[in-house]
């Protein structure tokens, strides 16, 4: 009953024909929303209307909850042994190689993303998700507990039941997918809201995912708007569990619901302001490089401070104006081309407010600082020098092309600027010296540090932030446990009253 | 050049042609065997010949083992991330997948296995456990490890480097798989010596490391015999660990060897006399269709057969009575035929020892209530075979028999079955049938044995460990305990302030 969208490409990087169902993904069919409503899908780089999906409301998640459920307790949770739920999960990886190029090319119109990086990137990343967590579907073990001779004691490891999950708009696939796969590996039945500003990646998914031959109802694909769809399954007394990644004032929001109805589960994966820190004795090259690379974007991990000490301060800023100065602005289907648009209007007014406070404040902007022109959210890339700590610019995630550049001292002062924030997401530094390098690791308080590199990830190492940044981990093996929970069973054998 | 052998499939449950390499398979390529030597590979449904194989040498070996640490030192090992070794291993169990009916003909036509059980048993669960260990590539985690505030501690799991395994006749494609599977997800390189009666599924599985694209070095093997190519791996200087399944005998002599040379590291998977314990208050059909499953399956060929079949007194008529019924009524005969559940033992000499046996039980006086003989007058086939009224001193009750040949014993009091039970020097696996919860669970306890079946026997997964107490061996394999012995535990210490 629902709409295809039908795309031509014809770009200098990719060309050909993509068709995505526009409806909404419940127990295996496509659905329109109950009440008709639409969300128009807007193409970032030049503003232009691409198409319209179905807007599902509170009574459409309520159907895709029960389909979930049904699908739990006779098709899915432990009645599918572990190995059979980690083939499927295969399967799905493989379709998902099968059509790289395909969903490549729908994920960088829908979010103004480039091409390359989101083949390269994005949608490998995707695969790797998908057959790591199949490998794990069969080894979510609990244990035997030795108590006494008296009593056999174990622990089940067993899944949820229904959860919901809801993905960002700035990586629309792959933070789905790194969801998708640990939740449906642990046994778990699935509602995914994905992001209603770039909903398309989600729904060819959804294509992929009846075609691997997972039974339905076990995945929904419901898209729709946070306020409407996404509070509904976060409301859902039938669903166990949210898992969020978003800002840090929705993730509030998503507590307060919780405590509110059933005290489902969550995992929150919030925003970040992190910050990297240069050391004099630095690879200063590399170290340029994975700063440019991290610092601008729409990412929760972007390495938005740069503290710069001060015996490399002006050689490092020398470089690092001259290499955000020779970026290239475009859209993503071009060979030539550095950074693209932000992902909507609205995120492009918000993002020029900040930078509006910036200056504002006080702040010396160095570089950018205005929107670039045309149709499409573009807006250069933006280094601000001369912060001090209380400005908004250096306190807010802005989530956009900014970077806020200060000087530092000693290696203590370093740490206690890093830290001076409420969000504890990611830390990054450049040192080559051994002792600084654990030292400072240690005292950062961050989920996730890396030293000599930004934003350079792995599917089977934990990632979760500290204090307001989030609760819970994803990726590794901690995402099962977050999509488990633990029975112990007692079995006496030899107390008798 | 080595040949290419080449059979042609025309039976009532599979036709085709197979094409199978007769070589030996180092570096990559296939070739003879230093000197030459062949090995007469025999049906044992018809005793003959099916075709030759090259048997490898001591010098075979020392060359694959260099050819194997050069693909550990440069690219597998840790120098080929986790990840890239886990989509190899998927793309083995997605060829043998594709490929079951030939290996499940093949695995018949060499071993006498009927080609239903080779491939829904051993093909099936071959390719499971390749998955299984696929899965795993990427999660070989250390610990980071609490000592103080002036010191970082991690612990990291690096494979061995280059491991031998040696594998026996009885499920020759999944012992292959059991050792590979594990040995390739935690980085090791291989020289695999498959049992010289049984070559011929290990070579076409050779040919599907080639085709899924493992490199060069990292998968050799080398068909010979135990006295040569075996002997060479156990006593080899620079192989890091051993694991051979196959007779306590051996087992022996390869430990000897380990200790011999380089203390390489050991695993043993040996015999059994295991236990089947049903008592009163089971579900008598399904213990007996167990039981029979236990004994018969695979021709009694399993290390873990319930060899040791102990009847409750109050149920102990009911029981054999029904129990010889079915086991008479047992199809034995031709590998490819449509019903036949049990095939020819696996070679004249395993045929004769078997037979042996049986006359033992008749001489010292046991009693024979189904079969006892050869059947048919072709190939090594031998008639399901029960004894009872047997005495614990019995050769036929205290020895691995390895061959269709049950012995039924009443027992009536519970504490004293499980002592009788444990009384062997064996240990690999145990079953009882029972619907009570404190029996089961306190009986399961008290058995010494690797594994025990509760209301099952001989149910093996990839995902659970398997291996024997007592003499029945050293280690486990399968699960994820098998990575430990595949694997070698690091402790790094990095002093941020301690001074000496």
């Amino acid at each position: 009953m629902a709409k295809t969208f039908t795309h031509h490409f014809n770009t200098a990087l990719f060309n050909g024909t993509v068709a995505v169902n526009t409806g909404l993904f419940i127990n295996g069919q496509w659905l329109n929303s109950l009440n008709g409503d639409v969300i128009v899908v807007i193409n970032p780089a030049d503003g232009e209307t691409l198409t319209e999906v179905a807007a599902g409301n509170a009574a459409d998640i309520d159907l895709a909850v029960q389909a979930a459920k049904r699908a739990f307790k006779t098709v899915w949770g432990l009645k599918t042994p572990g190995h059979e739920r980690g083939r499927l999960l295969c399967k799905l990886a493989d379709l998902i190689e099968k059509n790289h190029d395909s969903i490549a090319a729908i994920e960088a119109l829908d979010a103004g993303k480039h091409f390359n990086d989101v083949r390269r990137i994005d949608v490998q990343n995707s695969i790797y998700l998908f057959r790591y967590y199949a490998g794990w579907a069969d080894k979510n073990h609990g244990k035997t507990i030795e108590t006494s001779g008296a009593k056999f004691a174990y622990t089940r490891h067993e899944p949820i039941g229904v959860v919901g999950l809801i993905s960002p708009w700035n990586y629309p696939l792959v933070l789905a997918c790194g969801k998708l796969a640990p939740a449906l590996a642990a046994g778990n039945t699935v509602v995914l809201k994905p992001p209603e500003v770039t909903p398309l990646s989600a729904l060819m998914l959804a294509a992929l995912v009846k075609e691997a031959g997972f039974p339905d109802g076990v995945v929904n694909i419901v898209t729709g708007y946070g306020s409407t769809a996404g509070q509904a399954l976060i409301a859902h007394h039938d669903v166990g569990k949210i898992s969020f990644t978003g800002s840090t004032p929705v993730g509030r929001k998503i507590m307060e619901t919780s405590a509110k109805t059933n005290l489902k589960r969550l995992t929150l994966e919030l925003g970040g302001k992190n910050a990297v820190i240069i050391f004099d004795d630095a690879d200063l090259e590399q170290a340029l490089k994975w700063t440019v690379m991290g610092v601008f974007g729409q990412v929760c991990a972007a390495s938005s401070r740069v503290f710069v000490q001060e015996g490399i301060y002006d050689a490092f800023m020398e470089r690092f104006v001259a290499a955000v100065n020779s970026m290239r602005l475009g859209d993503g289907f071009r060979a030539d081309v550095d950074q693209g648009p932000v992902v909507s209007q609205e995120h492009l007014d918000r993002v020029l407010n900040y930078i509006e406070s910036g200056k504002r404040e006080g702040a010396r902007l160095v570089t950018g600082g205005t929107r670039a022109g045309g149709s499409g959210f573009f807006i250069k890339p933006t280094i601000f020098t001369d912060v001090r700590p209380e400005m908004k610019i250096v306190r807010d995630e802005i989530f956009g092309p900014v970077g806020v550049v200060a000087k530092f001292k000693t290696e203590e002062e370093a740490i206690e600027f890093a830290n001076d924030t409420f969000y504890g997401l990611t830390g990054y530094f450049f040192t080559q010296d051994l002792n600084r390098a654990i030292r400072v690791s240690n005292a950062l308080e961050v989920g996730s540090v890396y030293v000599n590199s930004t934003l350079f990830n792995a599917p089977q190492v934990p990632f979760g932030g500290f204090k307001q940044s989030g609760q819970g981990k994803e990726l590794g093996e901690h995402a099962l446990e977050t999509f488990t929970q633990v029975k112990a069973v007692h079995i006496n054998l030899g107390v008798k009253l | 050049m080595p040949s290419v052998y080449t059979h042609k499939f025309d039976t009532p449950v599979f036709k085709g042609a197979v094409e199978i390499p007769t070589g030996i398979f180092i570096d990559g390529k296939w070739r003879d065997g230093s000197d030459g030597e062949l090995i007469d590979v025999i049906n044992p449904a018809t005793g003959k010949v099916i075709t030759q194989v090259s048997a490898g040498t001591k010098k075979d070996v020392d060359e694959a083992v260099v050819a194997a640490q050069r693909a550990f030192d440069t690219v597998w090992g840790l120098n080929c991330p986790g990840y890239e070794r886990g989509k190899l291993l998927y793309r083995l169990a997605e060829l043998l997948e594709k490929h079951q009916d030939e290996f499940a003909a093949v695995e018949a036509l060499d071993n006498g296995k009927t080609f239903s059980w080779a491939k829904k048993a051993d093909v099936t669960m071959s390719i499971g456990t390749f998955r299984y260990y696929a899965g795993w590539a990427d999660k070989i985690q250390g610990n980071t490890i609490e000592t103080s505030k002036d010191k970082i501690v991690y612990t990291t799991h690096e494979p061995l480097g280059v491991v031998g395994q040696i594998i026996p006749w009885n499920f020759p494609l999944m012992m292959l798989s059991w050792k590979l599977g594990p040995a390739l997800a935690a980085g090791n390189t291989i020289i695999l010596k498959p049992s010289e009666f049984t070559p011929l599924t290990a070579l076409l599985a050779a040919k599907l490391t080639q085709e899924a694209g493992f490199p060069p070095g990292v998968v050799n093997i080398i068909n010979g015999y135990g006295s040569t190519v075996g002997n060479a791996i156990s006593h080899h200087m620079h192989i890091e660990k051993v694991a051979f399944t196959g007779s306590t005998i051996v087992g022996r002599k390869v430990l000897e060897a380990a200790a011999k040379t380089n203390l390489k590291e050991t695993s043993l998977e040996l015999g059994g006399k295991s236990p089947n314990i049903i008592f009163d208050d089971c579900d008598i059909e399904q213990a007996i269709d167990w039981t029979i499953h236990g004994i018969f399956w695979n021709h009694g060929q399993a290390c873990c057969a319930g060899s040791r079949i102990f009847v409750h007194a109050k149920i102990y008529d009911k029981f054999l009575a029904l129990f010889t019924e079915r086991t008479k009524e047992i199809k034995v005969g031709d590998p490819f035929g449509n019903d036949t559940y049990q095939g020819p033992q696996v070679s004249q000499q395993q045929y004769d020892r078997i037979m042996e046996f049986i006359d033992s039980g008749k001489q010292q006086g046991a009693k024979v209530v189904a079969g006892g003989e050869r059947w048919g007058t072709e190939g090594y086939f031998i008639k399901p075979t029960i004894f009872t009224e047997t005495k614990n001193t019995m050769r036929i009750v205290q020895e691995e028999i390895f061959g269709p040949v049950g012995v039924v014993i009443k027992f009536d009091d519970d504490e004293d079955v499980v002592r009788q039970a444990n009384d062997t020097v064996y240990g690999l696996a145990a079953a009882m049938f029972t619907k009570n919860i404190d029996r089961a669970l306190k009986c399961s306890q008290a058995l010494r044995a690797g594994t025990t079946w509760i209301n099952c026997a001989n149910q093996l997964h990839p995902q659970v460990p398997f291996g024997g107490y007592k003499q029945s061996g050293i280690g486990r394999e399968l699960g994820q305990y098998a990575l430990e012995h595949y694997t070698a535990v690091k402790a790094v210490h990095i002093n941020l302030g301690h001074t000496p």
